[in-house]
């Protein structure tokens, strides 16, 4: 399948990237390749087959509840694009 | 038109583990902003997410309390959406095989019994916080929040009006609290309550379109947004307007609810397992663990107290209605030394009273539940009256003791020796032969007036019973 | 003297035997990156003041009597493994001046062992490409031909130890990317068991998918930085807890009755003539070690491409939502609120391949798509493991080519995504199934570039491969042949 302009658009918000105008004829050719090999998929029949999200069958390890974090809010705010008293800012948010 | 208020429920509990679910790091509140945030909780490059084993406990705690089925492999699933506050972009949430399936919440409200039932309660992690106001101009990122570990808890639309969400939500916070699960501090965030509120006609079986209102985190902000909701909404539909599927913010400064322009672009969270965990297996053995470290629950306490002790179903609503101040009663019936009737009759009224004027919680009562069950036996076997056992309780409320010292120093034990009333009574009557002459002529009412003498003259410290005998006796000539 | 034909294990005896210190052995390897990284491009970050420290310090502790299994042997490290102080840029903008403050898994257990770090290897952008395009640092070249790729996207670690910058690499594998790059550049390559290496500190692609590997010029270079590599690891939740195990012990096992199975579908068109010969010669010098050939059937091996682009994608495009420019990374100057801050910080910050797949992710796990795509993908994804686990009740090891051509020559594919995708056809499957894959060179193939041979295992069969390979590596010399320009160096 391939996408519209505005099916682009779409996604391309919800995955808060910005696209130019004059990219989205090429990015829709690319991404109609993409979707034209992932649908070879449709054609298989995987009735009664369990989806598989890890291929060894483990249960979740479990933590004690054990505070083992100390402070680092100097060396990893030594890193980031802007903070002030020891928040990260960005630009303000209206609910 | 008649209308039909719908409601459910969701609602956040944060769980009381000292460390966050997926980190190491502290879930204490009110630390110097970030100071609580480690690799994992602002999600730096490859740091990954390790389970909690004491949430995912709470979670069974609460799943047991409710006579929910507790799933025995559940599954974490990202939920995709930006937000400053929520540092990985996705939050760690369960959504097709969450931990907890079903239950019930069991409440009364106005002498009736009513069920709401659960859909289901599952873990997931909380977001930081955006402070709006701290920085002129900008909205500052705190992620001491983000990570603390959150049941939530979603109810069917079982309710018909705010007094009953109320009710509700009040029910599930005693429960939480009462299992220990969560300290249940509103203020502080740790219980929070969306509202999914919608109307119908009286008799419709469809449901109406509803709007959830976010962070109601007071019962009265709760009953408030839902009494405002659904006015709203009522208005809209009986103008012939429709009713748009929203998320809504309550505002209590101007008591109303508004639309969340910013959540409103069409949410599509794309939600998937979390390929970073794997499912959570509970096995028969734990569920047991658990349940063997259960407290019993309070509408099962509620029960045995009235139909063994004999309490009334208000004193039982009262002293269950809080975990600390069923232990307190609990320890007051545990020495057989007085009934557990006027024990309860002595906490629900005398302490309690003396708690609210003193602005305490019953954890700080100065009178340990020994000292109580003492006073109260002094009474029970007549050693002082009810009226004195009051003064007594001062004593021990303002300088502590020993109840039987404290009637020893202050000589408060009851005279019981029958010739001591009597040779009181006798005084009495000389003194007062007008008195005298009146009950014999049938007037009854003052042998109140010969107690209030003798009791006067004696310092309060007659037995009541024996005094009004000997008087009868005596005065009936 | 000459470091190109240090092995790892050489270089274990001449500092135990203290014939060279740490030290020295740095100052060698890092005047010899110095002359050939310009044109080979393998590293991003060489910091020599930061290794000569380390070597120093390591020195001390030799002296002191300090023995460590890998102690002085010097190593790369691909750039997508934090690593403390180190830049850790993961191949992107987004990340292009982000000074990792903590050590990946991979890394402490490496520094644990003695090894020094010679720096950060060049790699395709968060791990997303077969050919090393699509780093923001520019494509590594091969050494065999600096005209061709060197393969993706661990290229910068292959190419490293390919022209000897390093005796021993890092590197990842999510659908091929130690094995490929190590066939196009003819080194010795090895992905390990889903679980077998912790990711914690290991940038992420694809959760399900993606396992840290090493590269060196040998199998049995291998063995050896598989002991400080592999171990449980309590903070990644799929790491497993396997008793210790000495991937050495059974390099010398003989061959004999050893059942390889040869699938029909790795064998079909679309493998080059010059791979298929060469591949079809390691066969048979396998066979004269007492190996015996198994036909088999992989049927699902065709699907393993399009159900790792729906499962890969969709991973990438949520683990890259962290990518936003409030905590650490890149931030676009020029923004006016927040939607505007996310776009354009994500729109600078990542190359056109890794936006291609987290718009790819984002559309398969979108409402309406997720059962169609995401769901029936990871249905297939069972398939494809079950085939396996059908094969290795008839066989020991699956073997094949790495990849169906030898290396390509840049911009070849960069035009059709798709056909760039096709590239990593024998690898993919392998990452689908969480099965250790090895892949070693085994000749020479069209403009004398090298082939590579894939051993594929069942899980946690690691040694028995790196066995194969050790056996194979002790009766041809493919491995120790060096790129001619580089051999003169």
């Amino acid at each position: 399948m391939s996408l519209s302009d505005q099916e682009l658009k779409h996604l391309a918000r919800l995955a808060r990237i910005h696209v130019e105008e004059n990219e989205l004829n090429a990015l829709k050719d690319q991404l109609g390749r993409v979707f034209k090999l992932i649908d070879a998929l449709q054609a298989v029949d995987t009735k009664g087959i369990e989806p598989l999200s890890h291929s060894l069958s483990l249960s979740q390890p479990l933590r004690e509840d054990k505070v083992t974090e100390i402070d680092s809010r100097e060396s990893y705010q030594a890193i980031a694009p802007q903070v002030e008293k020891g928040l990260y800012i960005v630009p303000k948010v209206i609910e | 038109m008649q209308w039909e208020v719908v409601i459910g429920l969701e609602t956040h509990t944060q769980l009381a583990t000292r460390s966050k679910i997926f980190s190491g790091s502290s879930t204490a509140f009110g630390a110097e902003p970030n100071t609580q945030a480690s690799a994992i909780d602002i999600a730096l490059p490859g740091v990954l997410p390790v389970l909690n084993k004491q949430a995912v406990e709470c979670a069974i705690r609460f799943g047991l309390a409710v006579g929910a089925d507790i799933n025995r492999y559940s599954i974490f699933a990202r939920k995709n959406y930006f937000y400053p506050d929520l540092p990985k972009g996705y939050q760690i949430s369960q959504y097709e095989e969450p931990v907890v399936k079903g239950g019930a919440i069991h409440f009364s409200l106005n002498e009736q019994d009513y069920q709401v039932r659960l859909t289901r309660a599952h873990l997931e992690e909380d977001a930081g916080k955006s402070l709006h106001e701290e920085i002129p101009g900008a909205t500052g990122i705190d992620l001491n929040r983000a990570g603390t570990p959150l049941l939530e808890i979603v109810s069917e639309p079982d309710m018909r009006s705010a007094e009953e969400a109320v009710a509700y939500a009040k029910a599930l916070h005693q429960i939480v609290t009462w299992i220990g699960i969560c300290d249940g501090n509103m203020q502080e965030g740790s219980f929070r309550c969306d509202a999914n509120v919608s109307v119908r006609p009286v008799g419709s079986k469809t449901f109406g379109t509803r709007c959830e209102i976010k962070n109601l985190n007071s019962f009265r902000f709760l009953e408030r947004a839902i009494l405002f909701e659904v006015e709203r909404q009522i208005e809209i539909l009986e103008n012939g307007g429709s009713i748009v599927q929203e998320t809504r913010l309550y505002d209590p400064d101007r008591d109303e609810t508004r639309s969340m322009r910013s959540k409103e672009d069409a949410m599509d969270y794309r939600y998937f397992p979390d390929p970073d965990l794997l499912p959570v297996v509970i096995d028969e053995q734990w569920i047991n663990e658990v349940k063997e470290k259960m407290p019993p629950l309070p509408l099962v306490l509620k029960e045995r107290f009235i139909t063994e002790y004999g309490l009334t179903e208000y004193d039982a609503n009262l002293i269950t209605s809080e975990r600390a101040l069923t232990d307190y009663f609990i320890a007051l019936t545990q020495s057989a030394k007085a009934s557990a009737k006027l024990c309860a009759n002595w906490l629900t009224g005398e302490v309690m009273a003396a708690l609210n004027r003193t602005q305490l919680n019953i954890k700080e009562c100065p009178i340990q539940p020994q000292q109580l069950v003492d006073l109260v036996a002094r009474i029970e076997d007549q050693t002082i009256s009810g009226k004195i056992a009051k003064t007594v309780f001062e004593v021990l409320w303002q300088e502590g003791g020993d109840v039987d010292s404290v009637i020893e120093a202050r000589g408060l034990k009851q005279v019981s020796d029958s010739s001591a009333i009597e040779k009181i009574v006798d005084e009495l009557m000389a003194s007062n032969p007008d008195q005298v002459a009146e009950f014999r002529a049938g007037k009854d009412k003052v042998l109140g007036f010969f107690v209030g003498k003798a009791m006067k003259v004696s310092g309060g410290k007659l037995n009541p019973t024996q005094l009004n005998d000997v008087l009868r006796k005596k005065l009936a000539g | 003297m000459d470091i190109s034909s240090l092995s790892v294990k050489k270089i274990k005896q001449l500092i135990d035997s203290k014939a060279l210190s740490a030290f020295e052995l740095a100052g060698l390897y890092l005047q010899r990156i110095e002359k050939l990284n310009p044109e080979l491009n393998a590293f991003i970050t060489v910091d020599a003041d930061k290794t000569l420290a380390q070597a120093k310090q390591l020195d001390q502790a030799i002296w002191q009597g300090e023995s460590r299994p890998l102690m002085g042997v010097p190593l790369a490290h691909k750039d997508i493994f934090c690593a403390k102080g180190w830049l850790t840029t993961c191949g992107s903008k987004m990340l292009a001046n982000f000074v990792a403050p903590y050590d990946a898994h991979v890394v402490e257990a490496f520094n644990r062992s003695g090894t020094i770090t010679l720096g950060k290897t060049n790699m395709d952008e968060f791990a997303m490409g077969s050919s090393n395009e699509t780093s923001y640092f520019g494509a590594v070249k091969n050494p065999w031909n600096l005209g061709k790729v060197p393969g993706g996207s661990s290229g910068g670690s292959a190419a490293a130890v390919a022209a000897r910058l390093a005796p021993l690499a890092t590197a990842t594998d999510t659908g091929g990317s130690i094995r490929q790059p190590a066939a196009l550049c003819g080194v010795s390559g090895l992905k390990p068991t889903y679980g077998n290496v912790s990711r914690y500190g290991m940038i992420a692609y694809a959760s399900s998918l993606d396992q840290g590997g090493l590269m060196a010029v040998s199998a049995e270079d291998i063995a050896y930085g598989m002991n400080s590599l592999v171990g449980h690891d309590e903070r990644d939740s799929t790491s497993v807890k396997r008793a210790e195990e000495d991937f050495t012990s059974q390099l010398n096992n003989p061959l004999k009755g050893l059942r390889i199975g040869l699938p029909e579908e790795f064998f079909k068109e679309g493998v080059d003539t010059d791979v298929a010969q060469a591949v079809e010669q390691a066969i048979q010098e396998l066979e004269k070690l007492g190996a015996v050939r198994v036909p088999l059937k992989l049927p699902n091996t065709s699907l393993s491409v399009p159900v790792y682009y729906v499962l890969a994608p969709a991973e990438a495009s949520s683990n890259l939502s962290r990518f936003d420019g409030v905590r650490y990374g890149h931030r676009t100057k020029d923004y006016r609120n927040l939607i505007e801050l996310y776009e354009k910080t994500r729109a600078e910050g990542f190359g056109a391949e890794v936006k291609r797949r987290i718009l790819t992710g984002t559309y398969v796990l979108s409402r309406g798509y997720y059962d169609a795509y995401y769901l029936q993908a990871q249905r297939v994804r069972r398939l494809i493991l079950q085939d396996y686990l059908n094969a290795f009740e008839h066989c020991d090891v699956i073997l094949g080519p790495s990849t169906p051509s030898v290396a390509f020559g840049f911009n070849e594919k960069t035009s059709d995504p798709v056909s760039m995708y096709l590239s990593d056809i024998f690898t993919i499957s392998v990452n689908l199934a969480g099965l250790p894959g090895l892949s070693i060179p085994v000749g020479f193939g069209r403009e004398h570039l090298p082939v590579g041979l894939q051993l594929i295992g069942p899980h946690f069969a690691e040694a028995k491969l790196l066995n194969v390979a050790h056996q194979y590596q002790l009766v041809s010399d493919w491995h120790q042949q060096l790129p001619a320009g580089i051999a003169q160096v």
